[in-house]
């Protein structure tokens, strides 16, 4: 290689880093700006639990459809990550509102963050224990003995309520398995029964192809034990307020209603209308297969709808049911998740009814009663 | 990842000798290929075992698929939505993305690992002082620091700087870069004989030219491995923290999005990890490019 070619060949190559570094550097995506003067709109963040997905399809609704705009918000949602703790970011001030599981919460509400479950979204657990109908396990007590898979990380909890109300020794009863994110620790056969949710790992075996029948696994191959039936459920997805700031600040208490209410309007467009929803979802970035995300905003559905007190009002046996079991069930290290009752702050109904009575009045359905669940074909792949 | 990249020296040599380290490394290649494919065809379908701890994997298309699904999967749609690019353009993009952060860690951390060894070089209390933070700076766990840096980072706004999430990626990047450049740096710029040094000396030359004419150039055959780590360190650190925050744009963050799809579309989860591979490949190639312009400096390479 002579002198100039190499002097070219390095200028090129220069040229090409530059260009890729400044190809990083315009990438400005969701970045909200801290105020919105122009339109008049006050910045809201939302942090989830976890990246775009149905799950959270109501919120991607309201956005899309305008509610929170209706309500005078500006709301940027801020997705989750692998180390991310959307309460943590909601205690720094980072974000607004923050979705988490209640369980997960617990703990850091005895360790001193201070925060308050304004609204209970979801009414039912999607957390089940799945496994293949010739393991013959069908409820709790048939774990004893078995290879049982666990998520760990706070999402174990009522797979060792249910096990241990259910007798079963979940020290040296059972051998825990760590799951990984996919289920082929499950479809390989290293776990009898795997944690799965409704909305998500459940429909990813459906969406695998039987190696003995050359076709999709179906609902009738596996068992499912729903911790809703076996009486060890715990709340899940809640939408999380600041408890100082709604206590100090009156335009954060009115903002949280306003927020809760176009929350809610998002969840009822995303009951009556699952397909657009899934596809709003999409479009906000998520990867997720077609079927799959459509199955999720489905299943989802399924956990809020109908509801038994008006959606996001909490239920006192429920939180009690809760909290009771975050005090008594040990997980494998022998630990619970809290050791007192949480404060009375740590939930509050009083923002939630305001926005259910506010939602009436526009005639909005917030019990859903007559709610009638799709039936979803799930592809392979989710595709 | 460098391992895989041929060497390149400027010494002349036979088109022959020249070419073969480009022959060999796509021999490599076609070998591991040959191996994943041979060990799926003829390994249990159980995976190997000793005791109860699995050694090779499972041979199934769940566990292993065939590398011919997987380049088939790069030419679909990632999603049967309507509008959802080829995976292989989804991926190239992505990688695009990790790269130009990797690159601007790697530019970060080249800099400061740079900086610390001059200085450390330079006054010796700054070397007591600074080095063990600096070994000690590599044991704090990533998962650890990723969230930390990003509600930091969060907090910064100067007029209208605004701190954004692609830039805690950057910080990451460049904290696991900075090190070996300021080892291997501060080991390159110590490296002048007594000799050179002393005739340096003996033209009256300050500590800075001395700096610019000694002991930058003799560190060369130091740096260049450890700007080739800091490349490597860097892209491994920007895939990390990607999936650590959940930052949007990368293969860090598509491996663990379509990680669900792991048992229904097996091939898909392999796409991004071409994607990180490819990056790492790039990364490595560039610097390797950067060796050609310090090529008179660079008597041999000693690893750092």
């Amino acid at each position: 290689m002579n002198h100039s070619k190499r002097i070219l060949l390095s200028a090129a190559s220069m040229a090409a880093a530059t260009a890729i570094i400044l190809s990083g550097c315009s990438s400005d995506t969701e970045s909200g700006d801290a105020d919105s003067a122009d339109s008049g709109l006050t910045s809201v963040t939302l942090q989830l639990q976890w990246v775009a997905q149905a799950q959270f399809a109501g919120y991607y609704a309201a956005v899309d459809q305008g509610y929170y705009e209706d309500e005078g918000l500006d709301v940027t949602i801020a997705e989750g990550g692998g180390d991310i703790v959307p309460i943590d970011a909601l205690a720094s001030g980072d974000a607004d509102y923050a979705i988490s599981w209640v369980p997960k919460v617990l703990g850091s509400i005895e360790q001193g963050t201070n925060v308050t479950n304004v609204a209970q979204i979801f009414e039912r657990s999607g957390t089940t224990q799945i496994s293949f109908k010739d393991a013959g396990i069908e409820s709790a007590a048939d774990l004893d003995g078995k290879n049982v898979g666990s998520w760990g990380y706070g999402n174990e909890w009522e797979l060792f309520a249910g096990m241990q109300q259910a007798g079963v020794d979940t020290t040296d009863g059972i051998t825990l398995v760590q799951q990984a994110f996919d289920m082929n620790g499950f479809l390989a056969g290293d776990i009898d029964a795997a944690q799965a949710m409704t909305y998500n790992e459940y429909a990813q075996v459906l969406e695998t192809v039987n190696p003995e029948t050359g076709e999709l696994y179906t609902a009738d191959d596996l068992n499912v034990i729903d911790w809703n039936e076996e009486g060890t459920a715990m709340l899940q997805d809640a939408i999380w307020a600041d408890t100082e700031k709604l206590e100090d600040d009156e335009d954060y208490a009115a903002q949280t209603v306003a927020f809760i209410k176009a929350s809610i309007k998002g969840w009822a467009y995303v009951r009556d209308n699952a397909e657009e929803s899934a596809t709003i979802v999409t479009a906000a970035g998520s990867t997720l297969g077609t079927s799959h995300q459509l199955w999720m905003a489905n299943e989802v559905n399924k956990l809020i709808w109908p509801s038994t007190n008006g959606v996001g009002v909490i239920d006192e046996s429920a939180w009690a049911q809760t909290v009771a079991i975050a005090l008594d069930t040990q997980n494998e290290t022998g630990t619970t998740i809290i050791t007192e009752e949480p404060p009375a702050t740590a939930y509050s109904n009083e923002y939630v009814e305001q926005a259910i009575a506010e939602l009436e009045e526009e005639g909005v359905d917030v019990m859903g009663t007559d709610f009638a669940a799709l039936t979803v074909t799930l592809e392979e792949g989710g595709n | 990842m460098t391992a895989a990249v041929p060497s390149l020296s400027l010494r002349a040599k036979s088109t022959n000798a020249r070419v073969r380290p480009y022959v060999f490394g796509a021999l490599g290649l076609v070998l591991l290929a040959l191996v994943w494919e041979a060990y799926k065809a003829v390994g249990p379908a159980e995976g190997v075992m000793i005791g109860d701890i699995t050694v090779l994997p499972r041979t199934s298309d769940i566990a292993m698929p065939h590398l011919w699904t997987m380049w088939e999967r790069l030419g679909e749609p990632v999603t049967s939505a309507a509008g959802s690019p080829a995976l292989w353009f989804a991926v190239l993009q992505a990688a695009g993305f990790t790269l130009g952060i990797a690159a601007v860690g790697w530019l970060v951390g080249v800099s400061v690992g740079m900086l610390l060894a001059i200085v450390m070089q330079r006054f010796r209390t700054a070397e007591s002082a600074l080095l063990p933070w600096v070994v000690l700076s590599q044991t704090v766990p990533l998962i650890a620091i990723a969230p930390l840096v990003k509600r930091w980072g969060a907090q910064i706004e100067v007029g209208a700087f605004d701190w954004e999430d692609w830039m805690s990626v950057a910080l990451i990047a460049s904290y696991l870069a900075f090190f070996p450049v300021s080892i291997g740096a501060l080991r390159g710029l110590g490296s002048p004989d007594k000799a050179h040094l002393e005739l340096m000396h003996s033209y009256a030359a300050g500590w800075w030219s001395t700096l610019l004419r000694l002991r930058l150039p003799a560190s060369v055959p130091y740096l260049l491995p450890a700007l080739r780590l800091a490349a490597a360190n860097a892209v491994i650190g920007t895939v990390v923290a990607e999936v650590s925050i959940g930052l949007r744009g990368g293969v860090g963050r598509m491996m663990v999005e379509f990680a669900s799809a792991a048992s229904g579309d097996p091939a898909k989860p392999w796409a991004p990890i071409f994607g990180a591979v490819l990056v790492g490949l790039i990364a490595a190639g560039v610097v390797i490019v950067l060796g050609l312009f310090v090529g008179r400096y660079r008597r041999g390479e000693v690893s750092a």
